[in-house]
């Protein structure tokens, strides 16, 4: 079998460098089975962040040469192997140890979205909505918060912008907002406090999302659309005048 | 002592949805509420549920009832199960769907909008609500995204080394921060453990690093009892190959969705080991399979839908006789039941993994599969109502507590667990705690033996290396302890749990404890140790074959092993063990059972 070189990221707080470990592969190995392997005889000390190892958890997000990757979900045969593979640390995000990063970041914008206030039940005690009404959503409701599209997006990485949400919540306030039972007006928090503006849709997210959400055509831009249309449409602007509503604000359902 | 000390009324030990629920529940009783995850929020194992969650709504099938779902559950539990729970469940289990609903969970949908309900392996009726094959994912960040605004206090990736007690009354617990490896107490009044379960005693299973038996030997150390140990279920469609997935879950939704299993002969071999407890609610013939699938009414359900612990056995029977697939397990063929699209629809995370890491096309030809260690029917003892242990302020919900699923769980009954009895143990932590005057105090010689515990592999006086001793214990339990057991073979195990025992006094961990896993792994060795025991002394002395545990010296169910439930204990130190009967059953739900 194949014997394989990798440069793994070793240190702490940033400081630390490359360090190569050799590792013969087996049949359909992925980099973390790699990973492991290391820290059962090589390294016992490698921290790595893991838990399901089946793509479902999101836990193992790293830069596997270069690319924003999933450790689990990225098999051995798909990479070069004539060459060291380098495992290093999502940049975006302050380094903790090794492969692993700080990402509290992401728990405190995800606080700051108010949840869902849905309709009151109908008279018989359920919520009725159609299948074909909650496919989109549905699709936003895959994600499972590796911040990989968070660690990619040159808004946050390359021009440090801090007080954008990211892909991720952009995306969570999508889903809130086209639930067809939320009440809750969220185009202002949108525009204001999480700048949906400052993406300019290169669709680096999408890109990477290990799910293959389009969370560029199918969440941003909707959302996008309907700021300008609720913020900037000299018509809707008139209107809001005339009914007194505010932008983003719910018909009363019927 | 200079530790990081917080303080809450009520703290909850693991963050699934059975944690999750809880702690909602607690917050709600308005009293102080700390959340541990060993990982981070919203990553634990019920992300991984993928069927869905059973609950007689009746949308689907208005035959179906409480009272249905009550028989489904005995049955399939082989009247093991603690029937007080059983009944709690079932009837409370729709009221939680619906909460979570309300939570912004978005299931499935019937044409006139409804929840949309599944059929699965032992309910008579489509009784799962589910997203797709990812019910755990919607279940855990919806709880996670109504739980953070609850004013909860969430603790992310610190492990609990021990409980705290004062006295006979829980006072507390006592870890460490994974990133930082320093030390930190909890006191609290009461505690929920919601740790889930215990897979990683075994080489193969489908669960994450994370289910050490945590709970279960937390709960042992603390003094409580667990029951039903030696129901251990192995779920029949594991991955097979490649190597490094080896044991990763196929869900039963595929067998759900009219997915069929064959041996390398081609043969549709369910059809052979119909059970007779279940053969007047089974298929009998491939044309009666078919009608059903094709929705027939009339048409009793497929072989392939009997319980898991009855299709695991099964496929193993198959393999053992030379009908094994290449790997060595069995064909699960949904190819030539659905249409491609259908399968993508209703199975698309199983579709995306076989695709990415077997290399092969579920929409167009059949997948390996075989039994894979999967979930724990047995744990802490709790009183059904309030889901508190022996021990005053201990309670214990979801895959940690035993009873609601006695010898065998039924899938889609654990997700609806979590909710159900995850609320109850908030509700008892809550009011137990408000229950007491003052906080309880652990004696500082008390947190300092644990403390001296969890610094003992940095001492230069060990020469083991925890993962070697992990890869033996999984070895040791899937050789002695496995899905067949033999009297000897269990004596055999206990012995060999004792030299592991001894190694793992003498481990030695390198560098500091800061973001450690070498460390963590040793910690983790002395529950799964205590656990292993567990199971291992539970399934000696059970003398006859009944759901998740078979005995080959005693292939059938005896009638005397039919009354009673095993309970294990420390005393003095020594696990110790006794049979204890069933509490009898009121004539009006004696009557569900037929």
């Amino acid at each position: 079998m194949t014997d394989v070189t990798f440069r793994i990221f070793r240190g702490e707080r940033e400081i630390g460098d490359f360090k190569e470990y050799h590792v013969t592969l087996s049949e359909g190995m992925v980099v973390l089975d790699a990973i492991h392997h290391i820290q059962a005889h090589d390294a016992h000390d490698l921290a790595v962040r893991w838990n399901c190892k089946a793509g479902k958890c999101g836990s193992c997000s790293a830069e596997v040469n270069g690319k924003p990757r999933l450790m689990c979900m990225t098999r051995m045969d798909m990479l070069p192997l004539d060459q060291p593979i380098t495992v290093e640390p999502m940049r975006r995000f302050p380094h903790i140890r090794d492969l692993v990063t700080d990402v509290s970041f992401n728990y405190g914008v995800n606080k700051r979205i108010p949840p869902l206030k849905p309709q009151p039940r109908r008279a018989d005690g359920t919520h009725r909505m159609q299948q074909k009404d909650i496919d989109r959503i549905q699709e936003f409701h895959k994600c499972i918060e590796c911040f990989l599209c968070q660690d990619v997006c040159h808004v946050m990485r390359d021009h440090k912008v801090t007080d954008f949400a990211g892909p991720r919540f952009l995306m969570r306030c999508a889903s809130l907002a086209m639930h067809p039972l939320d009440t809750v007006n969220r185009l202002e928090q949108l525009k204001d406090e999480f700048k949906i503006g400052y993406c300019n849709i290169t669709k680096c997210c999408t890109e990477v999302c290990p799910e293959n959400i389009q969370i560029t055509d199918n969440a941003i831009i909707p959302m996008k659309e309907r700021v300008a249309g609720g913020f900037y449409d000299p018509l809707a602007w008139l209107l809001r005048l005339i009914t007194g509503r505010k932008a983003g604000e719910r018909r009363p359902s019927v | 002592m200079d530790y990081e000390i917080h303080e809450h009324d009520v703290i909850v030990i693991g963050a699934g949805g059975a944690g999750l629920r809880a702690a909602i529940e607690a917050s709600s009783q308005g009293v102080s509420v700390g959340l541990i995850c060993k990982s981070l929020l919203g990553k634990a194992h019920t992300v991984m549920a993928e069927g869905g969650m059973a609950a007689a709504l009746s949308n689907t099938d208005s035959r179906d009832s409480w009272e249905v779902h009550f028989r489904d559950t005995m049955r399939g539990g082989k009247m093991m199960n603690n029937w007080k729970m059983v009944k709690l469940f079932a009837q409370e289990a729709p009221a939680r769907v619906n909460e979570l609903e309300e939570w912004g969970a978005l299931f499935d949908r019937t044409p006139d909008g409804r929840i949309l309900q599944r059929n699965f392996g032992g309910h008579r009726f489509p009784r799962l609500a589910h997203v797709g094959d990812r019910t755990g994912l919607e279940m855990i960040r919806t709880l996670q995204n109504h739980g953070i605004h609850q004013g909860i206090d969430v603790y992310m990736e610190c492990t609990i080394v021990d409980l705290l007690k004062d006295g006979d009354r829980i006072a507390g617990a006592f870890g460490y921060w994974r990133e930082s490896g320093k030390y930190v107490m909890f006191r609290a009044k009461s505690v929920v453990l919601a740790t889930g379960g215990i897979g990683k005693c075994y080489r193969i299973t489908s669960n994450s690093w994370e289910g050490t038996g945590d709970g279960h030997a937390l709960a042992l150390r603390a003094g409580a009892s667990l029951i039903d140990m030696e129901f251990v279920q192995f779920h029949p469609t594991g991955m097979v190959w490649p190597p490094s997935v080896r044991g990763l879950l196929v869900t039963e939704g595929v067998r759900g969705e009219g997915g069929i299993l064959k041996n390398n002969k081609g043969e549709r071999f369910m059809f052979k080991y119909i059970p007779e407890m279940f053969a007047a609610e089974t298929a009998d013939s491939e044309e009666e399979g078919k009608r059903w699938l094709n929705g027939d009414k009339n048409a009793r359900r497929p072989p392939e839908l009997l319980t898991r612990d009855v299709v695991a056995r099964s496929i193993r029977a198959e393999k053992l006789a030379g009908r094994g697939t290449p790997h060595g397990g069995a064909f699960l063929d949904i190819a030539s039941q659905r249409p491609a699209d259908y399968i993508q629809r209703k199975l698309p995370s199983m579709y995306h993994q076989f695709k990415q890491l077997g290399n092969l096309d579920i929409t167009k030809v059949p997948m390996e599969v075989g039994p894979t260690c999967h979930y724990v029917m047995g744990g802490v003892q709790v009183d059904p109502e309030t889901a508190s242990s022996s021990v005053p302020g201990l309670f214990a919900a979801g895959e940690v507590a035993g009873g609601l699923h006695g010898g065998n769980r039924l899938g889609g009954n654990s997700l609806t667990d979590l909710l159900v009895f995850g609320r109850r143990a908030g509700l008892g932590a809550a009011q137990y705690a408000k229950s007491l005057a003052t906080m309880p105090k652990a004696h500082p010689d008390q947190v300092r033996a644990v403390e001296h515990t969890a610094n003992l592999p940095f001492e230069d006086t060990g020469k083991e290396n925890p993962y070697q001793v992990f890869q033996d214990l999984q070895v040791c339990m899937e050789e002695h302890s496995g899905i067949v057991r033999t009297g000897k073979e269990l004596e055999k195990g206990l012995e060999e749990i004792a030299t592991l025992k001894n190694r793992s006094t003498r481990l030695k961990v390198e560098g500091n404890r800061m973001y450690n896993p070498g460390w963590h792994s040793a910690l983790d060795l002395r529950n799964l140790l205590a656990v292993s025991e567990a199971i291992t002394l539970s399934a000696l002395h059970r003398k006859e074959s009944r759901g998740g545990h078979t005995r080959e010296d005693f292939q059938d169910s005896s009638k005397e092993f039919a009354k009673v439930n095993t309970r294990v204990w420390l005393k003095n130190g020594t696990l110790a063990w006794e049979h204890i009967p069933h509490q009898d059953m009121p004539p009006e739900l004696k009557k569900l059972l037929d």
